[in-house]
C-alpha cells in the first residue's frame, strides 16, 4: 500500500488554505494536482534544455529531443505499447478522439456504416463521432446503460455487426467510476471486424493499463488526469493502422518532403514516420518532459497500489457519506466495479450549491453533468456533484468531507 | 457611483438543467458585498454565520462566506445585473 501522507509532501498545493480552510481536493476526475518532481521538470526543461525539436544539429536542440522522444518511450512502457512509434501525443483525449475520428473516419466510413459508442460516454467520446457521422452519413448507435449506471453488455453488444466500423466505449466511466469490460468488447468488435477505440481518461491515471492485454486499436488519455502538465495527452493506436491512417494536421514535422514538382505545378508529399506522421507543427514539448515525469512518479508509486489505495477509499467513504442521511449515492456502490469516483447529491440542494457550500469548507468537488448529460437523462438527473479521489488523497479528509455533508444536510 | 463591476469578478451559468447562475466576487470586494448584501435581503436561514438563504422581492438566492453566490431562476443577464446593482448599491 502506499503511504498518502508521504506522498502529500511532494505536493506543494496540497498545503495551502481555501476559504481557512485545509485544502481537500477531490476533483481529481476533472484534473490532478501536480507533484513538485513534475513542476521541476518542466522549470529544468524552461531554464537548460529548451529547444524546438527534429532537424536541428546543435547542441540544446539534440537535448529537447531526446527529452521529447523518452517522453514517448516512457509511455509506450507505460502501457505496454511496442515503442514510441504507437505512441502520439496530442492536446489530450478529446484531440486523441478526435483525431481517429477526421484522420480514420472521414476516409473510411460512408453511408450505410455504423459506429457504436455507449450512453455513458463523455461528451469527447460523442460529438466528434456525431460530426463525423454528419459529413460522411455513416449512423451512430447508443448501447443503453442498467439504471445503476453499468453498461447493459447485451443491448451494447448486440449493436455491433458487420456494418459496424467502429466501437467506442470509455474504460473508466468520468460520472459513476463503473470500470468496463473494455477487453470483452473489443472482442465482439474484433470478430465482427469493427476497430475498437478505448477511452482511457479515467482508467490510465488510476489502474493498470495494458494496450496488449485489452487488444485496443486505439487508447485515449490526457496527462493532465495522472499528475502531469496540461495540454498534453496521449493516442496510442496500433502501429498497422495509424500507418494506413492519412495523417490529421498538415505542417512542418508531419512530413519528409514537400517537393514541388514544375510539370503539374504542385507539391508531392510524403509523410514522415510514426509518430511525428501525426504531430504537425511544434509539438508541446514541455508538456510530453512533464509527463514523462508524472508516468515515473506513478511508476514509482505502481498502478496496482494506486488502485489498491483508491478502493480503499472509497469504500471508506461510501457509508460515511451516507450517514448524512440527505445524501444520495447515484451508481452502482460495488467497488469491486468501479473506481474513486462517487457522483452523489443532497437532497433539497442543487449539486451546484452543494458543490459551493463544500468550497466554504475548502473541499473542492465538480458539480453539474460532467460532461456526459446522455448519462443524466438515464438517470433522470439534472445535475450531480461528484468527489473523485487520487493517490494523495486521505482517510482524515473523507472524515472531514462526510462531517460537512452532515452539516449541509442539516441546512 | 457603484457598479456591479466594481464587485463582480465574474458569473458562470451552471452546468444542468438547473440553468442557475454563480456570481464570484471580487477577493478584495467580497466582504463588503456580503455585508451591503445582507443588509438589503430578507434572511431566510443561515448555517455558522457562512451560508445565507436570502430573498430579495421575488428572487431567491443563497449566499457563502467566500464571497460566491447562487442566484435561480433569472430570465436574462439583464436580469441578474439590475439585481445585483440594487443588492449592492
Amino acid at each position: 500500500m502506499l503511504d498518502p501522507r508521504e506522498i502529500r509532501e511532494d505536493f506543494p498545493i496540497l498545503k495551502r488554505k481555501v476559504n481557512d480552510n485545509p485544502l481537500i481536493y477531490f476533483d481529481n476526475a476533472a484534473t490532478s494536482q501536480k507533484p513538485k518532481q513534475v513542476i521541476d521538470a518542466i522549470k529544468d526543461f524552461y531554464e537548460n534544455h529548451n529547444a524546438n525539436v527534429h532537424r536541428a544539429v546543435h547542441t540544446l536542440s539534440q537535448e529537447a529531443t531526446e527529452l521529447y522522444e523518452s517522453a514517448h518511450e516512457e509511455v509506450a512502457r507505460f502501457i505496454n505499447a511496442k515503442g514510441m512509434e504507437e505512441t502520439v501525443f496530442v492536446r489530450g483525449t478529446t484531440e486523441a478522439i478526435n483525431l481517429v475520428a477526421y484522420a480514420w473516419g472521414l476516409h473510411n466510413l460512408k453511408r450505410g456504416d455504423e459506429i457504436v459508442v455507449s450512453l455513458m460516454e463523455h461528451h469527447s467520446n460523442i460529438v466528434p463521432w456525431e460530426i463525423i457521422s454528419g459529413i460522411t452519413k455513416a449512423n451512430v448507435k447508443y448501447g443503453e446503460v442498467h439504471d445503476d449506471g453499468t453498461l447493459d453488455y447485451e443491448s451494447f453488444e448486440n449493436l455491433i455487426s458487420r456494418k459496424t466500423r467502429m466501437v467506442c466505449l470509455s474504460h473508466v466511466s468520468n460520472v459513476t467510476g463503473i470500470i468496463n469490460d473494455v477487453k470483452r468488447v473489443t472482442k465482439v468488435a474484433h470478430e465482427n471486424g469493427a476497430l475498437a477505440l478505448i477511452d482511457g481518461a479515467q482508467s490510465v491515471p488510476h489502474m493498470p493499463v495494458n494496450v496488449k492485454e485489452l487488444d485496443a486499436d486505439f487508447l485515449a488519455f490526457s496527462g493532465h488526469k495522472m499528475l502531469g502538465p496540461t495540454g498534453i495527452g496521449v493516442l496510442y493506436g496500433k502501429k498497422d493502422i495509424l500507418e494506413s491512417m492519412e495523417p490529421f494536421h498538415g505542417g512542418g514535422e508531419m512530413i519528409r518532403e514537400v517537393s514541388f514538382n514544375p510539370k503539374t505545378k504542385r507539391c508531392s508529399i510524403s509523410w514522415n514516420v510514426l509518430p511525428w506522421k501525426f504531430e504537425a507543427g511544434t509539438p508541446n514539448i514541455c508538456g510530453g518532459v512533464g509527463l514523462m515525469e508524472a508516468v515515473r512518479y506513478l511508476k514509482r508509486i505502481g498502478m496496482e497500489n494506486v488502485k489498491a489505495h483508491e478502493e480503499m477509499l472509497t469504500k471508506y467513504a461510501l457509508p460515511r457519506m451516507k450517514s448524512c442521511k440527505k445524501c444520495k449515492i447515484f451508481g452502482t456502490q460495488d467497488t469491486y466495479v468501479k473506481c474513486g469516483i462517487v457522483p452523489f447529491g443532497i437532497d433539497g440542494l442543487s449539486s451546484h450549491d452543494v458543490a459551493l457550500f463544500l468550497d466554504n469548507y475548502g473541499i473542492m468537488v465538480r458539480s453539474g453533468f460532467h460532461c456526459a448529460q446522455p448519462l443524466h437523462e438515464v438517470f433522470k438527473l439534472s445535475s450531480t456533484a461528484r468527489a473523485s479521489f487520487y493517490v494523495y488523497n486521505t482517510r482524515e479528509e473523507i472524515d472531514r468531507f462526510a462531517e460537512v455533508l452532515k452539516e449541509i444536510g442539516r441546512f | 457611483m457603484v457598479t456591479v463591476e466594481d464587485y463582480v469578478a465574474r458569473t458562470e451559468g451552471t452546468c444542468g438543467k438547473e440553468q442557475d447562475v454563480i456570481v464570484m466576487f471580487k477577493f478584495d470586494k467580497k466582504d463588503e458585498a456580503v455585508k451591503k448584501i445582507l443588509a438589503k435581503a430578507t434572511l431566510k436561514k443561515s448555517i455558522a454565520g457562512i451560508v445565507f438563504e436570502l430573498t430579495f422581492g421575488k428572487f431567491s438566492f443563497r449566499l457563502y462566506g467566500s464571497g460566491k453566490a447562487i442566484f435561480r431562476d433569472l430570465k436574462d443577464k439583464e436580469e441578474l445585473n439590475a439585481l445585483l446593482s440594487e443588492l449592492l448599491s
